[in-house]
């Protein structure tokens, strides 16, 4: 297991440092030199010299070469220090850090909620097959990965917020604040995010299910004459929940996504939301450590499952 | 598994060549809803290609005299702020769906295809450098990394192509580097090396035909996913030209009279929904009837 453990660290920091590059390199891509668009978004910057435009390319060491310039930055990023906006001329870290707890929020409520249901609906479509609630879990399993997230708020918004005025339409507060503000808040939101993720766990964890369901020794289980709860339990729920583990890490990435759309829909004041802002604003230094940050979040997340794919399944492994 | 692979050659032994198709069309119009999606998607892609006869009215004509209007028989799905036919606009906008679906699928399709299988065929340390970038683009939720692509390129058609392009890559990747190890296994694999074929010649001519049921598969359920990603892209406001009929950029301009011009914004995001919807159930079809041991994979 150990040595399992090992394996996988060694392979996720590989990949980081190579999102770190992807990251760095996808940024010179853009038209343009870096400092003119810095400059042109500073008031006044036609009168300034060749001479004073060289003194800032040093300063900034944009003079440097490449590898350099990408090293200057990812050992700041390291020590955390992720630069300057210069749209809201704040420490980026500290950016980062104010909104964070935002998206943390929804995204813990959605994916607790998806995959809760997620289970629950897959487990009772599969062992009700055919009956009314499977063909349910199945159209809904495709609706939930047809959908527009984005769309999807909107409709909520029209239908819950404007004609029946149950829920607010915009807005968030942070639950240590007001918690059932917070709650009140959230339910449109979380509802939107969970769709897609319930959508796919459930349908991995219906197929999950059957497969498992037809086995040797779930035969056997209900041959030795064990209760209808005990057979489900032990034997089914436990051996077919391993495939949706992975499963629930591509639900994550999915549920970042959609967090882009959902914070610009319904107004709140997350990462998805200030991403989307620095974009505009030609930030791009927010967008280079947001994008950055959400990208370490998810392969750290990806780590997490795989160890406990490997913990939980030993053919995974010594595979 | 192994116990699968010859039942299907003792089949095909005994049966001849034909019945192959014959059971690939009963078992795909065996559902009924896959015959549903896929007359959708001929809809679809008549419409994107009759467009200019289909649409009533010029979707980029701004009218500021019929701004704003409410269904009615002129204006069967009312007018936009700029008083442009929001039906018109729908119908072509099935036009850039189409265009940057295909143009990705396309782009992605080739490049992450041959990567994942010089990847899996050559090995070694090729395949190390190959296989990490993939799981590092893999390691970005999709639609961020075209996001910020695109942002990056500047706006154009072209530049939301090469942004999910780059974003989707890895999918095809990963798919084509497990099918060719898989192939690669096989005896008439070995049989063509011993013959003294090339690398080249055994990758492209031999393992690649042999991966294509499963690749198609995947490409029509990217072709959804993609279409979704390109109508979120450009609900954002980032890549396709504000003028151009793009459904995402319709759903956004609508945003602000969702109270009293619903239809603005509901009727182009049910139009993303039902094509995606109908990509779905096709490539679930396809699946079941090319090949129902990708369950689950894809």
């Amino acid at each position: 297991m150990t040595a399992y453990i090992i394996r996988r660290l060694i392979i996720a920091v590989v990949i980081l440092i190579i999102v770190t590059l992807i990251v760095f390199f996808v940024m010179q891509l853009l038209p343009g030199d870096p400092l003119v668009i810095f400059l042109g978004q500073q008031a006044g910057t036609g009168s300034m010299s060749q001479e004073q435009l060289e003194q800032l390319y040093i300063r900034y060491g944009l003079d440097k070469p490449l590898i350099v310039q990408y090293w200057n930055w990812i050992s700041g990023v390291v020590k955390g220090n992720m630069g300057e906006s210069i749209y809201y001329h704040e420490n980026v870290g500290k950016l980062l850090l104010e909104r964070f707890p935002v998206t943390l929020d929804l995204g813990i409520k959605s994916f607790i909620i998806y995959n809760i249901l997620g289970i629950v609906m897959g487990m009772v479509a599969a062992l009700r097959r055919g009956k009314w609630l499977d063909t349910f879990a199945t159209l809904l399993s495709y609706i939930g990965v047809s959908i527009p997230v984005f769309w999807l708020g909107l409709l909520l918004i029209y239908l819950f917020g404007l004609r029946l005025d149950w829920f607010p339409i915009a807005g968030y507060t942070l639950p240590t604040e007001d918690l059932w503000k917070n709650l009140h808040q959230s339910v449109l939101p979380v509802f939107c995010l969970s769709l897609m993720g319930w959508a796919v766990i459930a349908r991995q964890t219906r197929s999950s299910v059957l497969e498992v369901m037809s086995q040797d020794y779930v035969r056997t289980a209900w041959s030795k004459g064990l209760t209808e709860r005990k057979v489900i339990m032990r034997h089914i729920l436990k051996n077919s929940l391993i495939p949706v583990i992975t499963i629930m890490g591509i639900g994550l990435g999915l549920m970042f996504g959609g967090q882009v759309f959902i914070e610009q829909v319904f107004a709140i004041p997350g990462v998805g939301r200030l991403l989307v802002g620095s974009i505009f604003a030609q930030d791009y230094q927010v967008v280079q450590s947001a994008t950055l940050v959400i990208a370490t979040i998810v392969i750290l997340i990806n780590l997490i499952v795989d160890i406990s794919y490997g913990w939980l399944d030993p053919r995974i492994r010594y595979g | 598994m192994t116990v699968k692979e010859t039942d299907t050659k003792i089949i095909n032994e005994v049966t001849p060549r034909t019945s192959e198709w014959k059971r690939f069309q009963r078992v795909f119009f065996q559902r009924k809803v896959v015959l549903f999606g896929l007359i959708i998607l001929i809809i679809l892609v008549l419409t994107a290609i009759f467009a200019p006869l289909l649409a009533p009215y010029n979707p980029f004509q701004i009218n500021l005299k019929e701004s704003l209007q409410q269904p009615s028989w002129t204006h069967l799905l009312g007018t936009d702020l700029q008083g442009r036919d929001t039906l018109s606009r729908l119908i072509y906008g099935s036009r850039t769906a189409l265009m940057v679906g295909f143009g990705s699928v396309l782009m992605a399709g080739i490049v992450g295809v041959s990567l994942g299988l010089i990847a899996g065929y050559v090995g070694g340390i090729t395949n190390m450098i190959i296989m990490r970038i993939m799981d590092a683009l893999m390691g970005f939720p999709m639609i961020l990394l075209a996001l910020v692509i695109a942002a990056v390129l500047g706006s154009g058609i072209h530049n939301v192509i090469i942004a999910l392009s780059v974003a989707t890559l890895p999918g095809y990747a990963r798919v084509m580097h497990g099918l060719t190890l898989t192939i690669r296994e096989n005896d008439y694999i070995l049989a063509q090396e011993g013959m003294g074929a090339s690398g080249i010649r055994t990758m492209f001519w031999h393992i690649l035909p042999n991966g294509l049921p499963p690749m198609i598969v995947l490409i029509t359920l990217q072709l959804g996913a993609l279409i979704l990603a390109e109508a979120g892209l450009s609900f954002l406001g980032v890549g396709i030209d504000p003028t151009d009929a793009a459904w995402g950029a319709m759903v956004a301009d609508g945003r602000r009279y969702l109270l009293t011009y619903p239809w603005l914004s509901l009727a182009p995001g049910f139009a993303i929904m039902l094509v995606v919807f109908a990509f779905n159930l096709v490539g679930d079809g396809l699946r079941d009837a090319l090949d129902p041991r990708l369950r689950g994979l894809l």
